[in-house]
Protein backbone atom coordinates (compact mmCIF):
# COMPACT_ATOMS: atom_id res chain seq x y z
CA UNK A 1 0.00 0.00 0.00
CA UNK A 2 1.46 3.24 -0.33
CA UNK A 3 1.10 6.42 0.86
CA UNK A 4 0.66 8.85 -2.62
CA UNK A 5 -1.32 11.36 -1.31
CA UNK A 6 1.13 12.76 1.06
CA UNK A 7 3.52 15.36 -1.20
CA UNK A 8 5.19 15.63 2.06
CA UNK A 9 7.21 14.01 4.48
CA UNK A 10 4.13 12.29 7.00
CA UNK A 11 5.30 12.59 9.88
CA UNK A 12 6.10 15.85 9.50
CA UNK A 13 2.15 16.87 8.85
CA UNK A 14 -0.16 17.85 11.83
CA UNK A 15 -3.00 15.40 12.29
CA UNK A 16 -5.90 17.36 10.43
CA UNK A 17 -3.53 17.99 7.76
CA UNK A 18 -3.11 14.39 7.07
CA UNK A 19 -6.90 14.04 7.59
CA UNK A 20 -7.37 16.53 4.55
CA UNK A 21 -5.31 14.77 2.51
CA UNK A 22 -6.84 11.34 2.34
CA UNK A 23 -10.10 12.96 1.79
CA UNK A 24 -8.49 15.05 -0.98
CA UNK A 25 -7.48 11.28 -2.05
CA UNK A 26 -10.75 10.01 -2.09
CA UNK A 27 -12.43 12.62 -3.61
CA UNK A 28 -10.02 11.99 -6.63
CA UNK A 29 -10.55 8.63 -6.63
CA UNK A 30 -14.32 9.10 -6.60
CA UNK A 31 -14.24 10.96 -9.18
CA UNK A 32 -12.30 8.51 -11.24
CA UNK A 33 -14.99 5.89 -10.11
CA UNK A 34 -17.34 8.26 -12.05
CA UNK A 35 -15.71 8.48 -15.30
CA UNK A 36 -14.84 5.01 -15.54
CA UNK A 37 -18.02 4.06 -14.93
CA UNK A 38 -19.46 6.54 -17.58
CA UNK A 39 -17.02 5.38 -20.32
CA UNK A 40 -18.38 1.47 -19.16
CA UNK A 41 -22.25 2.13 -19.70
CA UNK A 42 -21.10 4.00 -22.94
CA UNK A 43 -20.02 0.48 -24.68
CA UNK A 44 -22.04 -1.65 -22.33
CA UNK A 45 -24.90 -3.48 -24.37
CA UNK A 46 -26.57 -5.78 -21.55
CA UNK A 47 -29.33 -4.10 -20.02
CA UNK A 48 -29.16 -5.81 -16.76
CA UNK A 49 -25.28 -5.30 -16.13
CA UNK A 50 -25.63 -1.72 -17.31
CA UNK A 51 -28.37 -0.87 -14.55
CA UNK A 52 -25.98 -2.71 -12.03
CA UNK A 53 -22.97 0.00 -13.05
CA UNK A 54 -25.49 2.84 -13.09
CA UNK A 55 -26.23 2.07 -9.30
CA UNK A 56 -22.41 1.50 -8.75
CA UNK A 57 -22.12 5.12 -10.36
CA UNK A 58 -24.45 6.71 -8.51
CA UNK A 59 -22.91 5.49 -5.13
CA UNK A 60 -19.88 7.26 -6.39
CA UNK A 61 -22.04 10.71 -7.19
CA UNK A 62 -22.76 10.28 -3.24
CA UNK A 63 -19.61 9.30 -2.23
CA UNK A 64 -17.58 12.39 -4.04
CA UNK A 65 -20.74 14.49 -2.85
CA UNK A 66 -19.62 13.29 1.09
CA UNK A 67 -16.03 14.28 0.43
CA UNK A 68 -16.38 17.86 -1.36
CA UNK A 69 -18.65 18.92 1.95
CA UNK A 70 -16.37 17.52 4.12
CA UNK A 71 -13.49 19.39 2.75
CA UNK A 72 -15.93 22.38 2.45
CA UNK A 73 -16.10 22.37 5.79
CA UNK A 74 -12.91 22.28 6.92
CA UNK A 75 -11.78 25.31 4.33
CA UNK A 76 -13.39 28.43 4.46
CA UNK A 77 -11.52 29.86 1.81
CA UNK A 78 -12.91 26.95 -0.50
CA UNK A 79 -16.68 26.32 0.67
CA UNK A 80 -16.87 30.28 -0.29
CA UNK A 81 -15.68 30.29 -3.66
CA UNK A 82 -17.73 27.02 -4.03
CA UNK A 83 -20.75 28.75 -3.32
CA UNK A 84 -19.84 31.86 -6.26
CA UNK A 85 -19.82 28.68 -8.71
CA UNK A 86 -22.08 25.69 -7.68
CA UNK A 87 -25.80 25.44 -8.64
CA UNK A 88 -25.62 28.81 -10.44
CA UNK A 89 -26.74 29.02 -13.63
CA UNK A 90 -24.67 31.02 -16.37
CA UNK A 91 -20.83 31.55 -17.26
CA UNK A 92 -18.93 29.32 -15.24
CA UNK A 93 -15.43 31.14 -15.80
CA UNK A 94 -16.84 34.52 -14.81
CA UNK A 95 -18.81 32.78 -11.87
CA UNK A 96 -15.12 31.42 -10.63
CA UNK A 97 -13.61 34.84 -11.45
CA UNK A 98 -16.33 36.55 -9.50
CA UNK A 99 -16.46 34.39 -6.93
CA UNK A 100 -12.79 33.77 -6.03
CA UNK A 101 -12.45 37.56 -6.03
CA UNK A 102 -14.97 38.06 -3.73
CA UNK A 103 -13.88 35.33 -1.35
CA UNK A 104 -10.22 36.18 -1.15
CA UNK A 105 -10.87 39.79 -0.57
CA UNK A 106 -13.51 38.81 2.22
CA UNK A 107 -10.86 36.54 3.78
CA UNK A 108 -8.48 39.11 3.96
CA UNK A 109 -11.03 41.53 5.47
CA UNK A 110 -11.97 39.20 7.99
CA UNK A 111 -7.96 37.88 8.87
CA UNK A 112 -8.96 34.58 7.78
CA UNK A 113 -6.38 31.88 7.29
CA UNK A 114 -5.89 32.32 3.72
CA UNK A 115 -2.39 30.72 3.26
CA UNK A 116 -2.07 28.75 6.30
CA UNK A 117 -0.49 31.40 8.70
CA UNK A 118 -1.89 29.57 12.32
CA UNK A 119 -3.77 32.68 12.29
CA UNK A 120 -6.87 33.01 14.59
CA UNK A 121 -8.79 34.49 11.85
CA UNK A 122 -10.05 37.45 14.14
CA UNK A 123 -8.82 40.59 11.30
CA UNK A 124 -11.32 43.67 11.03
CA UNK A 125 -14.08 43.84 13.63
CA UNK A 126 -16.50 47.01 12.05
CA UNK A 127 -18.59 44.41 11.19
CA UNK A 128 -19.53 42.79 14.29
CA UNK A 129 -19.41 46.71 15.98
CA UNK A 130 -22.79 47.59 17.21
CA UNK B 1 6.39 24.80 9.71
CA UNK B 2 5.47 28.55 10.68
CA UNK B 3 7.56 30.05 13.08
CA UNK B 4 4.59 29.40 16.08
CA UNK B 5 6.50 25.88 16.28
CA UNK B 6 2.82 24.36 16.82
CA UNK B 7 3.96 21.21 15.67
CA UNK B 8 6.49 20.92 18.70
CA UNK B 9 4.19 21.58 21.37
CA UNK B 10 2.83 18.08 23.46
CA UNK B 11 -0.71 19.14 22.09
CA UNK B 12 -3.45 17.28 20.00
CA UNK B 13 -5.62 18.53 17.48
CA UNK B 14 -8.69 18.84 20.04
CA UNK B 15 -6.22 21.03 22.59
CA UNK B 16 -5.17 22.91 19.39
CA UNK B 17 -9.13 23.69 18.97
CA UNK B 18 -9.73 24.23 22.55
CA UNK B 19 -7.21 26.61 22.85
CA UNK B 20 -7.86 28.30 19.33
CA UNK B 21 -11.41 28.25 20.04
CA UNK B 22 -11.28 30.04 23.87
CA UNK B 23 -8.62 33.00 22.30
CA UNK B 24 -10.67 33.37 20.17
CA UNK B 25 -13.39 33.76 21.84
CA UNK B 26 -11.92 36.15 25.07
CA UNK B 27 -9.82 38.23 22.41
CA UNK B 28 -12.67 40.05 20.39
CA UNK B 29 -14.71 41.50 22.98
CA UNK B 30 -11.91 43.63 23.76
CA UNK B 31 -10.11 44.34 20.45
CA UNK B 32 -12.16 47.85 20.43
CA UNK B 33 -9.17 49.18 17.69
CA UNK B 34 -10.74 46.85 15.11
CA UNK B 35 -13.88 47.58 15.59
CA UNK B 36 -13.33 51.13 14.34
CA UNK B 37 -10.59 51.76 12.30
CA UNK B 38 -9.36 50.44 9.07
CA UNK B 39 -7.61 47.42 9.15
CA UNK B 40 -5.53 46.26 6.42
CA UNK B 41 -3.74 42.33 5.96
CA UNK B 42 -2.76 40.10 7.47
CA UNK B 43 -0.01 40.46 5.19
CA UNK B 44 2.10 37.46 7.02
CA UNK B 45 4.79 37.23 9.57
CA UNK B 46 7.51 38.54 6.96
CA UNK B 47 6.28 41.89 6.34
CA UNK B 48 8.44 44.28 8.22
CA UNK B 49 7.11 47.95 7.49
CA UNK B 50 4.24 50.36 6.26
CA UNK B 51 5.39 52.76 3.44
CA UNK B 52 4.69 55.55 4.23
CA UNK B 53 5.19 57.07 1.13
CA UNK B 54 7.74 59.77 2.33
CA UNK B 55 11.37 60.45 2.46
CA UNK B 56 14.21 62.24 4.20
CA UNK B 57 17.58 63.70 3.36
CA UNK B 58 20.29 61.51 3.30
CA UNK B 59 24.01 63.59 3.82
CA UNK B 60 26.79 62.85 2.29
CA UNK B 61 26.19 61.00 -1.05
CA UNK B 62 29.00 59.13 -1.93
CA UNK B 63 30.64 61.07 -4.72
CA UNK B 64 30.33 64.55 -6.05
CA UNK B 65 27.07 66.58 -8.13
CA UNK B 66 25.19 63.95 -6.06
CA UNK B 67 21.90 63.82 -3.95
CA UNK B 68 20.01 61.38 -1.61
CA UNK B 69 16.79 60.83 -0.11
CA UNK B 70 16.10 57.68 2.26
CA UNK B 71 12.34 56.24 2.02
CA UNK B 72 10.48 56.62 5.45
CA UNK B 73 8.90 53.23 6.24
CA UNK B 74 6.90 52.82 10.35
CA UNK B 75 8.07 49.13 11.31
CA UNK B 76 5.70 46.56 13.28
CA UNK B 77 5.78 45.95 15.95
CA UNK B 78 6.11 42.73 17.40
CA UNK B 79 3.70 41.93 20.26
CA UNK B 80 3.37 38.96 22.14
CA UNK B 81 1.42 37.75 25.64
CA UNK B 82 3.02 34.77 27.04
CA UNK B 83 0.52 31.69 29.02
CA UNK B 84 0.68 28.43 30.20
CA UNK B 85 -1.69 25.53 30.00
CA UNK B 86 -1.81 22.31 32.53
CA UNK B 87 -0.96 19.29 30.75
CA UNK B 88 -3.40 17.62 32.52
CA UNK B 89 -5.84 20.31 31.84
CA UNK B 90 -5.33 19.39 27.96
CA UNK B 91 -4.87 15.21 28.70
CA UNK B 92 -8.66 16.17 30.00
CA UNK B 93 -10.19 18.08 27.42
CA UNK B 94 -8.71 14.89 24.99
CA UNK B 95 -10.89 12.96 27.25
CA UNK B 96 -13.83 15.26 26.47
CA UNK B 97 -14.00 17.73 28.97
CA UNK B 98 -15.91 20.95 28.16
CA UNK B 99 -14.68 22.92 30.97
CA UNK B 100 -10.77 22.94 30.36
CA UNK B 101 -8.96 25.74 32.95
CA UNK B 102 -7.51 28.22 30.47
CA UNK B 103 -7.38 31.18 32.82
CA UNK B 104 -4.30 31.89 31.71
CA UNK B 105 -4.82 32.21 28.52
CA UNK B 106 -8.08 34.31 29.42
CA UNK B 107 -5.58 36.87 30.91
CA UNK B 108 -3.18 36.84 28.07
CA UNK B 109 -6.02 37.72 25.81
CA UNK B 110 -7.20 40.48 27.92
CA UNK B 111 -3.27 41.93 28.28
CA UNK B 112 -2.59 41.62 24.60
CA UNK B 113 -6.61 43.41 23.85
CA UNK B 114 -6.12 46.23 26.05
CA UNK B 115 -2.17 46.78 24.58
CA UNK B 116 -3.29 46.65 21.22
CA UNK B 117 -6.19 49.30 22.06
CA UNK B 118 -3.92 51.71 24.21
CA UNK B 119 -1.16 51.62 21.00
CA UNK B 120 -4.10 52.81 18.53
CA UNK B 121 -5.75 55.11 20.69
CA UNK B 122 -3.17 56.45 23.05
CA UNK B 123 -0.07 55.56 21.08
CA UNK B 124 3.32 54.01 21.87
CA UNK B 125 6.01 55.99 21.49
CA UNK B 126 8.96 53.02 21.86
CA UNK B 127 7.45 51.67 18.83
CA UNK B 128 6.48 54.64 16.56
CA UNK B 129 2.92 54.61 16.96
CA UNK B 130 1.29 57.81 17.41
CA UNK B 131 -2.43 57.22 18.63
CA UNK B 132 -5.60 58.64 17.42
CA UNK B 133 -6.07 60.31 21.18
CA UNK B 134 -2.79 62.41 21.27
CA UNK B 135 -3.23 62.96 17.33
CA UNK B 136 -6.49 64.72 17.77
CA UNK B 137 -6.41 68.27 16.71
CA UNK B 138 -9.05 69.27 18.92
CA UNK B 139 -9.22 70.53 22.03
CA UNK B 140 -9.83 67.89 24.70
CA UNK B 141 -13.40 67.59 26.33
CA UNK B 142 -13.45 67.10 29.65
CA UNK B 143 -16.03 63.80 30.15
CA UNK B 144 -15.92 64.13 34.03
CA UNK B 145 -18.48 61.52 36.15
CA UNK B 146 -21.54 63.14 35.74
CA UNK B 147 -23.15 60.88 32.82
CA UNK B 148 -26.22 62.91 32.79
CA UNK B 149 -23.96 65.48 31.23
CA UNK B 150 -22.45 62.47 28.55
CA UNK B 151 -24.86 63.16 25.71
CA UNK B 152 -23.67 66.90 25.77
CA UNK B 153 -20.05 66.04 25.54
CA UNK B 154 -20.61 63.20 23.13
CA UNK B 155 -22.64 65.80 20.42
CA UNK B 156 -20.10 68.45 20.67
CA UNK B 157 -17.45 66.19 20.08
CA UNK B 158 -19.72 65.64 16.72
CA UNK B 159 -20.27 69.33 16.04
CA UNK B 160 -16.45 69.82 16.12
CA UNK B 161 -15.86 67.27 13.71
CA UNK B 162 -18.37 68.40 11.05
CA UNK B 163 -17.36 71.74 11.80
CA UNK B 164 -14.02 70.33 10.60
CA UNK B 165 -15.44 68.85 7.34
CA UNK B 166 -15.05 65.18 8.81
CA UNK B 167 -18.27 63.31 7.75
CA UNK B 168 -19.77 60.71 10.00
CA UNK B 169 -20.73 57.60 10.59
CA UNK B 170 -18.93 58.17 14.11
CA UNK B 171 -18.24 56.02 16.14
CA UNK B 172 -17.14 56.27 20.31
CA UNK B 173 -14.69 53.94 21.94
CA UNK B 174 -14.89 54.19 25.89
CA UNK B 175 -13.16 53.53 28.27
CA UNK B 176 -14.13 50.80 31.29
CA UNK B 177 -14.86 53.03 33.77
CA UNK B 178 -16.75 55.29 31.48
CA UNK B 179 -18.49 52.28 29.89
CA UNK B 180 -19.73 51.07 33.20
CA UNK B 181 -21.37 54.28 34.16
CA UNK B 182 -22.66 54.67 30.34
CA UNK B 183 -24.57 50.88 30.88
CA UNK B 184 -25.79 51.26 34.24
CA UNK B 185 -27.81 55.00 34.13
CA UNK B 186 -31.08 55.70 32.34
CA UNK B 187 -32.10 59.20 31.65
CA UNK B 188 -34.51 60.59 32.10
CA UNK B 189 -38.32 58.58 31.44
CA UNK B 190 -36.03 55.47 31.48
CA UNK B 191 -34.23 55.94 27.80
CA UNK B 192 -30.80 53.99 27.82
CA UNK B 193 -27.71 56.05 27.95
CA UNK B 194 -26.15 54.24 25.73
CA UNK B 195 -28.84 54.11 22.82
CA UNK B 196 -28.81 57.66 22.84
CA UNK B 197 -25.25 58.36 22.64
CA UNK B 198 -25.18 55.70 19.74
CA UNK B 199 -27.86 57.66 18.48
CA UNK B 200 -26.13 60.71 18.54
CA UNK B 201 -23.15 59.57 16.57
CA UNK B 202 -25.03 57.30 14.26
CA UNK B 203 -22.70 54.40 14.76
CA UNK B 204 -20.91 52.12 17.47
CA UNK B 205 -20.17 52.56 21.30
CA UNK B 206 -17.42 49.50 22.02
CA UNK B 207 -15.67 48.75 24.97
CA UNK B 208 -12.28 49.45 25.33
CA UNK B 209 -10.23 48.37 27.63
CA UNK B 210 -7.10 50.26 27.83
CA UNK B 211 -8.72 53.20 26.79
CA UNK B 212 -8.48 56.22 29.40
CA UNK B 213 -11.82 58.40 29.29
CA UNK B 214 -13.58 58.28 25.49
CA UNK B 215 -12.95 58.71 22.11
CA UNK B 216 -14.51 60.02 19.09
CA UNK B 217 -13.74 59.10 15.89
CA UNK B 218 -15.14 59.23 12.38
CA UNK B 219 -15.94 55.76 11.06
CA UNK B 220 -16.10 57.01 6.98
CA UNK B 221 -12.94 55.47 6.09
CA UNK B 222 -9.51 56.00 4.84
CA UNK B 223 -8.55 58.35 8.73
CA UNK B 224 -7.12 55.72 10.69
CA UNK B 225 -5.24 52.50 9.41
CA UNK B 226 -4.14 49.89 11.48
CA UNK B 227 -1.75 47.30 8.99
CA UNK B 228 -1.68 43.81 10.43
CA UNK B 229 1.73 41.60 9.20
CA UNK B 230 0.62 38.24 11.21
CA UNK B 231 -2.88 38.59 12.86
CA UNK B 232 -3.42 37.07 16.43
CA UNK B 233 -1.85 33.73 16.45
CA UNK B 234 -1.21 30.78 19.05
CA UNK B 235 2.27 30.14 19.06
CA UNK B 236 4.64 27.23 20.88
CA UNK B 237 7.34 28.43 23.46
CA UNK B 238 8.62 25.16 25.58
CA UNK B 239 7.23 22.48 27.77
CA UNK B 240 8.23 20.85 30.68
CA UNK B 241 6.26 18.13 32.80
CA UNK B 242 3.42 20.33 34.33
CA UNK B 243 2.57 22.86 32.02
CA UNK B 244 2.75 23.75 28.18
CA UNK B 245 4.02 27.37 27.64
CA UNK B 246 2.28 29.40 24.77
CA UNK B 247 2.31 32.26 23.64
CA UNK B 248 -0.61 34.80 21.85
CA UNK B 249 0.89 37.00 19.17
CA UNK B 250 0.17 40.00 16.72
CA UNK B 251 2.54 42.33 14.44
CA UNK B 252 0.94 45.54 13.25
CA UNK B 253 1.77 49.30 12.83
CA UNK B 254 -1.34 51.99 13.18
CA UNK B 255 -0.66 55.34 11.81
CA UNK B 256 -2.97 58.16 12.02
CA UNK B 257 -4.03 59.82 8.48
CA UNK B 258 -6.46 62.85 9.70
CA UNK B 259 -5.76 63.71 13.25
CA UNK B 260 -8.74 65.64 12.35
CA UNK B 261 -11.46 63.13 12.45
CA UNK B 262 -11.25 62.48 16.29
CA UNK B 263 -12.20 63.89 19.28
CA UNK B 264 -10.71 63.06 22.30
CA UNK B 265 -12.88 63.22 26.01
CA UNK B 266 -10.62 63.00 28.99
CA UNK B 267 -11.65 61.15 32.32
Amino acid sequence: MGFDQYHEPAHELPDDVRTFARLCASLTEEAEAIGWYEQRLAVESDRAAAAIMRDAQGEEFKHFCMDLEFLLRRTPLWRDIARGILFCEGDIVAHGEEAEEAAVEGAGERGDDVVGSGSLGIGSLRQAAR
Amino acid sequence: MSHLLREFAPITSAGWAEIDDEARERLAPGLAARKLVDFSGPHGWEHSATNLGRTEKVGDPPGDGLSAVRRRVLPLVELRAGFSVSRAELADVDRGARDADLDALDEAARRLAAAENRAVFHGWDAAGIVGIAEASEHEAIALGDDCERYPRHVAKAVEALLAAGIDGPYGIALGPDAYTRVLETSEHGGYPLLQHLREIVDGPLVWAPGVDGAVVISLRGGDFLFESGQDISVGYDHHDAGAVHLYLEESFSFRVVTPEAAVRLNP
